[in-house]
């Protein structure tokens, strides 16, 4: 089942177009790696995927991108309410300034719901999941910034998962990262593709390998290859 | 070597030239201390001055400060910190934003005294109000309008922008985030500024010797005259009227800028310590 | 709703300008523009509106203010940023962020009680004069300039000074080729600020200047500035007195103007260039 498709899709930043007529249909529930080198647009990709890239006042795009079969570009579309459901982890760890635990529940704060109850819940369940409960429980008052590297991405995916997304975007989340952290980091990733769509653009070949059933190739925001099964 | 020998010469210049004036400023600030702090006592602070300052306290001075500086603050900080937010997050570049900025710049460089021609034309004579407190509150605001806009401005452009992508990236709308994020990142610096302002209403004489008057007693309403402890001060000081009362005087302003500066200082601080920055 | 705020500043500065002008116009306009900025003789008893000696006033103690300020400002700054133990420095920021907030009259009062009697025992003359307003003013802008210049000498970037000490030059050198024309624009900034408030203090000058108004001889005699000539008369002034002084205030308000603008192009350009 395609939870994602990408069809005939352009994006220009003013007249520099980053992204060539890329046509993509991404599993649900399979994690997806999207590898290039520098600047061949993987960054922007999943940037449009949440129209994160609307930020930019010289962004423009042609095409269409259809999340569970509707277009995420329809007028009546909401914005803030796709980038729940489309959660974004960036390359450099972004912990707000403020306590762990603040960090964590940012997201449910935002929604005004009455399960504000359930905060303390969401909080630890979501940092169960990203494997960082165990190093951080006790001390969840702690400002962000105090975490390590490696605890701050973590933190970060948690941040994302306490939304309950269907789609995780994670771009090069991983470079510059120890390999204990990468390792706890990917392993959360496995586990939590049961019940998301994940996309990711790999720091290496190595890291597609590992995790991903599907690679696809872009170079200078073309599409060059899709390999499914990739692990043998 | 003629490369270390000029090198030793310019940094002995510099190091004299900064010892040299943090003396003679810490000997100014010294000065007047030393000879003010002896005349100041619970007395000097409660009493009503007598016989146009040369005996009594400076009770009325010390009241008439506050009520300039209080309305002149509120009044201006809602002003100024609203269009900081708006020179800083919601301006796409244009000519309102250069006019904004532009007219900006342009307030923070007219001398106090003009403010004080202004002040006098527009408030006292125009408006009917007077010389009286409000009229000086008044023409204070809109001296430090730019003093707010300016420090809250860079605070708030120099929030870092991965704060405001993160934000967004989960779901947060454009006031949500300067709410959460924006807001408590740039605190620090608004208060510096809405601090700064203090500092200057407090300070201030020329502006408020043509709007707000000089008269001495106890002002009862804010459209009653007064005039603020710096006025006291210099009207002491120029005529003479009582050097001792004059340091006095002098000393409290020090003090109060001194604490005004610390207490501002340790309360952001501790502010901060909570959150992590 | 954020430009409606945004809006104030514009029609505030407008509000002013237009109050300010219609005030003073009329006198400008009755004595002849020439007459006025330079004529010599101030006698509004009698119907002589010349404020020529007051705009020479002015120019020179922000002169020489500039003259004291400027260097020894620059030096200070250089000083916290780059040489000043971290020790000194903790204590010498507060320090100057306290001298700027100390109120201008308590300068001026420093001046009577010091500088003015050190100038009438060691060089002769009233005492009150060019040179103790020089000194006084010059001493006053330092924390405005030092604060400014600092900020913009330590928030360069680390590499300017780390890619020039590679090259192999001194320190020194570094600070007088790399860093100084880097910050140049912040340090412009600071400078034209400081300027700004030596020219537009009121009741300091009219503490220590003698606010003679006839055009001064040296820099011993005493001067009045603009700025004076509105604090001194506007207690009392009536009529077209009090026009002339509106019409002082236009031509104070104009050369900051100028100063501001001057101000803003060079830090824009400097923006660029980066």
């Amino acid at each position: 089942m395609n939870k994602i498709e990408i069809k005939d899709f352009n994006f220009f930043y003013g007249k520099n177009r980053v992204i060539r007529n890329f046509n993509l249909n991404i599993e649900a529930n399979k994690i997806t790696s999207i590898f290039g080198p520098a600047n061949s647009g993987t960054t922007t990709l999943l940037c449009c995927l949440n129209r994160f890239c609307d930020l930019n006042n010289e962004a423009r795009y042609s095409g269409d991108i259809l999340i569970d079969g509707k277009s995420i570009f329809a007028p009546k579309v909401s914005v803030t309410a796709l980038r729940r459901r489309v959660g974004m982890v960036f390359e450099v760890p972004t912990p707000l300034p403020m306590s762990i635990f603040d960090n964590v529940s940012y997201g449910l704060r935002l929604l005004h719901v009455k399960r504000k109850q359930r905060i303390p819940e969401i909080v630890e369940m979501s940092l169960r999941q990203a494997a960082l409960w165990d190093e951080v429980k006790n001390r969840l008052n702690f400002p962000a910034a105090s975490l390590s590297g490696g605890q701050q991405q973590r933190m970060c995916i948690a941040r994302i998962l306490a939304l309950e997304p269907d789609v995780l975007l994670i771009d090069r989340a991983c470079s510059g990262l120890d390999p204990i952290s990468t390792a706890k980091i990917e392993g959360s990733l496995m586990r939590l593709k049961k019940q998301m769509t994940i996309v990711i653009s790999p720091h290496n070949i190595q890291q597609a390998n590992r995790i991903s059933e599907c690679v696809v190739f872009m170079q200078k925001g073309e599409w060059v290859e899709k390999i499914t099964d990739f692990r043998i | 070597m003629n490369l270390n020998i000029s090198e030793k010469i310019a940094k002995t210049v510099v190091w004299i030239a900064s010892l040299g004036m943090f003396g003679v400023l810490t000997s100014i600030v010294a000065f007047i201390l030393f000879k003010g702090l002896p005349a100041i006592s619970w007395s000097f602070l409660t009493q009503m001055p007598e016989k146009m300052g040369r005996e009594g306290g400076i009770a009325s001075p010390i009241a008439g400060t506050f009520l300039v500086t209080v309305p002149a603050v509120l009044i201006a900080m809602p002003f100024g910190i609203g269009t900081a937010f708006y020179l800083a997050e919601y301006t796409k570049g244009g000519i309102i934003t250069r006019a904004v900025r532009f007219s900006a710049e342009s307030l923070a460089g007219i001398p106090s005294i003009v403010y004080g021609l202004f002040g006098f034309i527009f408030f006292v004579v125009k408006l009917n109000l007077g010389w009286s407190i409000l009229s000086g509150s008044l023409t204070l605001a809109i001296m430090i309008l730019p003093t707010i806009i300016r420090t809250s401005e860079v605070a708030i452009s120099s929030v870092p922008k991965t704060y405001k992508e993160v934000s967004y990236s989960l779901g947060a709308t454009k006031w949500q985030t300067i709410r959460l994020t924006v807001i408590p990142s740039a605190v620090r610096g608004i208060a510096i500024g809405v601090i700064l302002a203090i500092g200057r209403c407090v300070s201030e004489t020329a502006a408020l010797i043509l709007t707000a008057g000089s008269v001495l007693g106890m002002p009862d309403s804010l459209l009653s005259s007064g005039r603020t402890m710096a006025v006291h001060f210099y009207l002491l000081a120029t005529e003479g009227i009582s050097p001792e009362r004059a340091f006095g005087t002098a000393a409290l302003l020090i003090i109060t800028v001194f604490f005004i500066n610390v207490v501002a200082n340790t309360l952001i601080e501790r502010l901060f310590k909570r959150v992590g920055r | 709703m954020f430009l409606i705020f945004a809006l104030t500043s514009i029609s505030v500065l407008a509000v002013i300008t237009g109050f300010i002008f219609m005030q003073g116009f009329p006198l400008i306009a009755d004595v002849g523009l020439r007459d006025f900025l330079f004529g010599t003789t101030w006698e509004p008893t009698r119907g002589q509106f010349g404020i020529g000696a007051m705009i020479a006033g002015s120019l020179a103690v922000t002169f020489g203010a500039a003259l004291i300020g400027i260097p020894v400002g620059i030096c200070c700054s250089i000083f916290m940023a780059e040489f000043a133990p971290g020790i000194v420095r903790k204590i010498f920021r507060p320090a100057i962020q306290l001298l700027a907030g100390i109120p201008s009259v308590v300068y001026g009062f420093w001046g009577i009680m010091f500088v003015v009697p050190f100038i009438r025992n060691y060089f002769g003359g009233p005492g009150l004069s060019i040179l103790a307003g020089s000194i006084v003013l010059g001493i006053m802008m330092l924390p405005t300039i030092i604060s400014i210049s600092e900020v913009a000498i330590v928030s360069l970037s680390h590499t300017y000074k780390e890619g020039a000490l590679a090259l192999g030059m001194t320190h020194w050198q570094t600070i007088l080729a790399v860093q100084l024309p880097a910050a140049k624009s912040g340090i412009v900034a600071g400078v034209i600020l400081g300027l700004g408030r030596a020219l537009g203090e009121t009741m300091a000058v009219i503490m220590i200047l003698g606010n003679a108004t006839a055009l001064p001889e040296s820099i011993l005699s005493p001067v009045r500035t603009l700025t004076a000539n509105i604090g001194l008369e506007m207690g009392y002034a009536t009529g077209v007195h009090r026009q002339a002084l509106f019409a002082t205030g236009i031509v104070l308000f104009i050369i900051i103007m100028l100063l501001n603008i001057i101000a803003q192009h060079l830090t824009n350009r400097g923006d660029m260039i980066e």
